[in-house]
């Protein structure tokens, strides 16, 4: 490992949290904004977790305990691997590992929310994962790799030019990855819905705020992945993260919340339709 | 650190409202908090549904006999620390159906209150004033409950010492 790995590592480890955290502050607060409100300071998300770290801790199955670091840990690992510029394949099965542990804290628990969550949850992963696998797929057949080390090294063009609608497909992804409107069937940010807090239901005190933090990863994880699409200019990388996560905000506040039987369908189609699109026009252009 | 924890509590109570057979007044002021006018996210408080995540336990309406399980239910689910606020005439006395057959009285026939607000229904002005009021016992308790685990951890060293 040389001294660049080590700077991106720490990076990872430290920074990441804090621009997530920022991110969910800013987050409330333009969605304040956008709902006529003034909102809460943009350090918000900061005090809710130093506040549940100091609650009692309250369990009901240690299941709980175990699923909720896992999480963490897999999110950490994929923010780690994005700055070390891994392979996206093995990028990918590590979030998809995350995934699964948090369905599994909330399958541990008895209670019918977190029941019914985690089942949601888990149409929701079933939704955006081939999603981000033809994502995926589209940027191998564009840059000739999947590790993107070597995609910066050897491509230098903004990917979204090529690959527009498979941005398109991502955006999507991303809305049901962040848990936000119209696809945050699972759980929700924004006050209560009708299985009261879905997956995140039972875990409660510090495991929430375990849980949190793996969000504000899980969040810069995302950002990174959309950063990739336009890796060339800094500036416009800036632009274009920014401009997807204001879009995904706004999709958020105009949206009302849908259900699985809409979601599963409409995704796939779209997405399947719009990446074999993009595909057809890649093969197109290499002959 | 046990500073940084103790201003968090404060700046970020997430309430959960429990209507305990209000005549759905008060209730209707509670839900007002939470729009535009007043705005209380603005100070960090988030209208939870689930007791697990909660701090303040905003209760309005009496107390009758089949609702004080789950009132004590709510109430015991939270986890430390926590405080209760009783919201109305009704909340905090038993009101208007102080006298009925069915009814216990206010809440704090059940569970400990530590701050209440009247009116009949209540301001929302009244019940942010309430919360606030009850925020302050929230730290003292953040405090306490602080020390208890520190004490506790004291207790062990000791007991260790001593073996
Ligand atoms: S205090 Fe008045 S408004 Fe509130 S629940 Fe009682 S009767 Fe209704």
């Amino acid at each position: 490992m040389n001294m660049n790995d080590a700077i991106a590592v720490l990076a990872a480890l430290f920074l990441a949290p804090l621009i997530g955290g920022l991110v969910a502050g800013l987050d409330r607060k333009v969605t304040a904004r956008l709902q006529g409100r003034y909102g809460p300071p943009i350090l918000q998300p900061f005090y809710d977790v130093l506040k549940l770290f100091g609650k009692e801790k309250m369990i009901v199955n240690y299941w709980q305990i175990v699923c909720a670091y896992m999480y963490l840990v897999a999110n950490i690992l994929t923010v780690v691997l994005l700055a070390l510029q891994s392979d996206l394949l093995l990028i990918f099965f590590v979030l998809a590992v995350g995934g699964v542990f948090l369905v599994i804290g909330a399958l541990a628990a008895e209670s019918p929310y977190s029941q019914i969550g985690a089942q949601r949850e888990l149409i929701q992963m079933l939704t955006y994962e081939p999603l981000l696998i033809l994502v995926f797929v589209g940027i191998y057949l564009e840059t000739g790799s999947f590790k993107i080390s070597e995609i910066i090294a050897t491509y230098h063009e903004p990917l979204l030019i090529s690959l527009p609608l498979l941005f398109v497909v991502m955006g999507y992804a991303l809305v049901i990855k962040l848990k936000k409107s119209p696809f945050d069937i699972a759980t929700s940010h924004h006050a209560h819905q009708e299985i009261v807090k879905g997956v995140l239901t039972e875990y409660s005190g510090p495991y929430l705020g375990i849980i949190e933090i793996s969000h504000w990863f899980e969040t810069v994880f995302l950002l990174g992945l959309c950063a990739l699409f336009w890796h060339t200019s800094f500036l416009w990388m800036a632009v274009l993260v920014v401009a997807t996560y204001f879009g995904e905000v706004l999709v958020d506040n105009v949206c009302a919340r849908l259900t699985w039987r809409w979601m599963l369908p409409h995704a796939w189609t779209g997405g399947l339709i719009m990446s074999f699109a993009n595909y057809f026009w890649i093969f197109e252009k290499i002959k | 650190m046990k500073r940084l924890i103790n201003t968090s509590r404060v700046k970020s109570p997430w309430l959960i409202h429990f209507d305990c057979g209000s005549c759905n007044g008060c209730d209707i002021e509670v839900l007002a908090c939470l729009t535009p006018v007043y705005d209380i996210e603005r100070f960090g408080i988030l209208n939870v549904g689930n007791p697990k995540h909660a701090d303040i336990l905003v209760v309005t309406g009496t107390v009758n006999h089949r609702n004080k399980k789950a009132l004590k239910n709510v109430y015991d689910q939270m986890p430390e620390p926590k405080v209760v606020v009783a919201v109305g005439a009704c909340g905090t006395t038993g009101g208007i159906f102080r006298e009925a057959y069915n009814v216990v009285g206010g809440v704090d026939k059940i569970i400990p209150v530590d701050a209440y607000v009247s009116g009949c229904a209540a301001k929302p002005e009244a019940i942010i004033d309430g919360v606030v009021i009850a925020l302050g016992k929230l730290a003292e308790k953040g405090k306490k409950v602080d020390q208890g685990i520190f004490e506790r951890l004291e207790n062990t060293q000791n007991f260790i010492k001593s073996r």
